[in-house]
């Protein structure tokens, strides 16, 4: 019997980088993940919409009007005979486009113009700071409302509109979190070495806001979007034929005796994407945040 | 106190006169010309647009009209429906008690449902209460408010009968009907504040029940119900009272498109119409009003907070 001393264990140096670790906290959150699967399928049904729906979702037809859901029409037929499955597929890509499209607008007005109130200070921050104030101390939905009308009814001009009306938000977030880096000891002492203030803001500033950004980005996309549908609801998003959730949830109401299904498809469509990417965010937020995880 | 509130004010002033400058230039925005527009079957005439652009100051400078608009702003004076021909103050009057009626309504129904689930999910911590309450709150805020009310129709008026679908009947005329009619708009306008509420109220309640005097109350033996409606739920009222206010003033963005549903003469529709009459005083006026309620609350939250917060009251 030969008793050999026991091997000492090697113990890896734990590499545990902080995107590591959100990614696990994200994981292991599991209905966050849920949202996120939720948002890549109705992504993938956008994006391959013509080969999902076999049927023209402009295609109208005399012989199938408002017809119920069936094997045939999935979700049922509207008021011109048209495949609602296939509107709302096509709709779908109105919607994320602009969801996504508008707050990405709005990211980058906010970002820049947040990000030189809180370096600049001083009356530049005072002048930007109050521009803020005074978009958001108009209700969300009533500012848009308010700039597609002056706009003029038109998807782009509704997501312009959505983009305007969300970046104060941005505006307030990256300035607050730029002030709050400005008094960091790192940030202080990459100023001392010289570093232009562009390059304080690019280099030091804006790797340490994304994770709070990208918090608010997802709920911001979910409000988005309902902000389309509504535009869309008055009429001022996207315009017929073209599909649109709001607009199907508009015309539906005309026919809700006689047919129900042509509202519900489309007002199910635009309340499980919300609810996904409200998941998502709220899961983000418990991942890159470890100070709000549960205590 | 005095010194605070000149301090909010200084903040407040400001933003109103940024506020107007965009609302303002709202108009800037407006592809072609507003006078062409107006003239309608006549644009070809001349003199009539000469006319419009006089009536309307259209022909002075930019600054000049910006002026003019704000002075009367100041007295009052929110200018002139251009479709229905009447003061817009006065149609902003005329309809604001019927989307507060609804507000308050919904408002009610929020507190008596967000507060009450938030308490109950934060001493029910990570057990089925707190799962089903944060549950429900989570479809609340992203159920989109429109959709909601189509299928409230759907369910109470078109296939149970209960209720009617659309109308409204002023709670002067018939206190009972006047119910009846508003009675589901104010739940789908309700129940997004009422998700707001309850998640803000279980927030600040775990956060009131993990302090010291909460601990120490427990420690000499105070009833666990006395802790938490005493001695916890005080304090965690404070930031839900403010935050409740300014949740106030988002109802009135719901409500634009909830009284588009159920075809209520409120101020939501009041917008709405205007939008599609292309009547764009009338859609300057109500976002500058809508503003200034809001403004107008935030300072009423903030004054709410000092006075159920003693702490603040030196400062």
């Amino acid at each position: 019997m030969n008793a050999l001393p026991p091997e000492p264990i090697a113990i890896p140096a734990a590499r545990q980088s902080p995107a590591r670790l959100a990614l696990r906290r994200f994981l292991r959150h599991r209905l966050a993940v849920a949202g996120l699967v939720v948002v890549v399928l109705f992504v993938l049904a956008a994006a391959f919409a013509p080969l999902i729906a076999s049927a023209d979702p402009n295609a109208t037809s005399w012989t199938a009007i408002r017809r119920p859901p069936s094997g045939t029409h999935l979700f049922g037929t509207d008021e011109n005979g048209r495949d609602v499955f296939a509107r709302v597929l096509w709709g779908a890509r109105a919607s994320l486009a602009a969801g996504f499209l508008s707050v990405v607008v709005a990211l980058l007005i906010g970002v820049p113009i947040g990000l030189l109130a809180g370096l600049a200070g001083g009356w530049v921050d005072a002048l930007i700071s109050r521009i803020a104030d005074a978009m958001l101390s108009v209700p969300f939905l009533i500012l848009a409302i308010a700039l597609a009308a002056f706009l003029g009814p038109a998807l782009e001009n509704a997501m312009i509109a959505i983009a305007i009306s969300a970046s104060p938000i941005f505006v307030r977030l990256a300035r607050g979190m730029a002030l709050e880096a400005k008094a960091t000891d790192w940030v202080e002492s990459a100023r001392a070495l010289g570093n232009p203030p562009w390059r304080l803001a690019l280099v030091h500033v804006l790797p340490n806001i994304i994770p709070p950004l990208l918090v608010q980005a997802t709920l911001s996309i979910a409000e988005a979007i309902i902000a389309e549908a509504s535009l869309s609801f008055l009429g001022l998003g996207q315009q017929p034929p073209a599909p649109s959730w709001g607009s199907m949830l508009n015309s539906a109401q005309r026919f809700l005796t006689q047919a129900p299904w042509l509202a519900i498809f489309p007002g199910l469509a635009i309340f499980i994407v919300v609810l996904a990417f409200n998941l998502l965010g709220d899961g983000l937020r418990d991942a890159l945040d470890p100070r709000s995880e549960k205590k | 106190m005095l010194r605070w509130l000149a301090r909010r004010f200084a903040q407040i002033i400001p933003t109103l006169i940024v506020l107007s400058v965009l609302i303002f230039g709202l108009q800037q925005l407006m592809p072609g010309d507003p006078a062409l527009i107006l003239a309608g079957e006549e644009r070809g005439d001349p003199i009539v647009l000469a006319q419009i652009r006089a009536e309307l100051r259209l022909d002075r400078p930019l600054h000049e009209q910006y002026l003019h608009w704000i002075g009367n702003v100041l007295v009052g004076d929110f200018g002139f429906s251009w479709r229905i021909r009447e003061p817009v103050a006065a149609l902003i009057l005329q309809k604001l008690p019927v989307t507060f009626q609804l507000s308050v309504m919904a408002f009610i129904i929020a507190v008596v449902i967000g507060v009450p689930a938030g308490i109950l999910s934060a001493t029910r911590r990570d057990r089925p209460a707190d799962w089903i309450a944060n549950g429900i709150a989570l479809f609340g805020i992203s159920m989109p408010n429109f959709w909601l009310g189509i299928m409230m129709i759907l369910l109470f008026s078109v296939e149970l009968g209960w209720l009617p679908p659309s109308g409204y009947v002023s709670i002067t005329e018939d206190f009972w009907q006047s119910m009846a009619t508003t009675i589901m708009p104010a739940f789908v306008l309700g129940t997004g504040v009422a998700s707001v509420l309850m998640r803000h109220t279980r927030a600040a309640m775990l956060s009131a029940l993990a302090q010291d005097y909460v601990r120490t109350a427990r420690a000499k033996g105070v009833a666990e119900r006395v802790v938490v409606w005493k001695h916890a739920l005080r304090n965690a009222l404070i930031p839900v009272v403010t935050l409740g206010t300014i949740e106030f003033g988002r109802l009135l963005a719901g409500a634009v498109l909830t009284e588009q549903i159920f075809t209520i003469p409120g101020f939501g529709k009041l917008i709405v119409d205007a939008v599609f009459n292309r009547d764009y005083p009338v859609v300057q006026g109500v976002v500058l009003a809508t503003a200034l309620i809001f403004v107008a609350l935030s300072l009423v939250a903030d004054l709410l907070y000092m006075a159920v917060n003693p702490r603040m009251r030196q400062a």
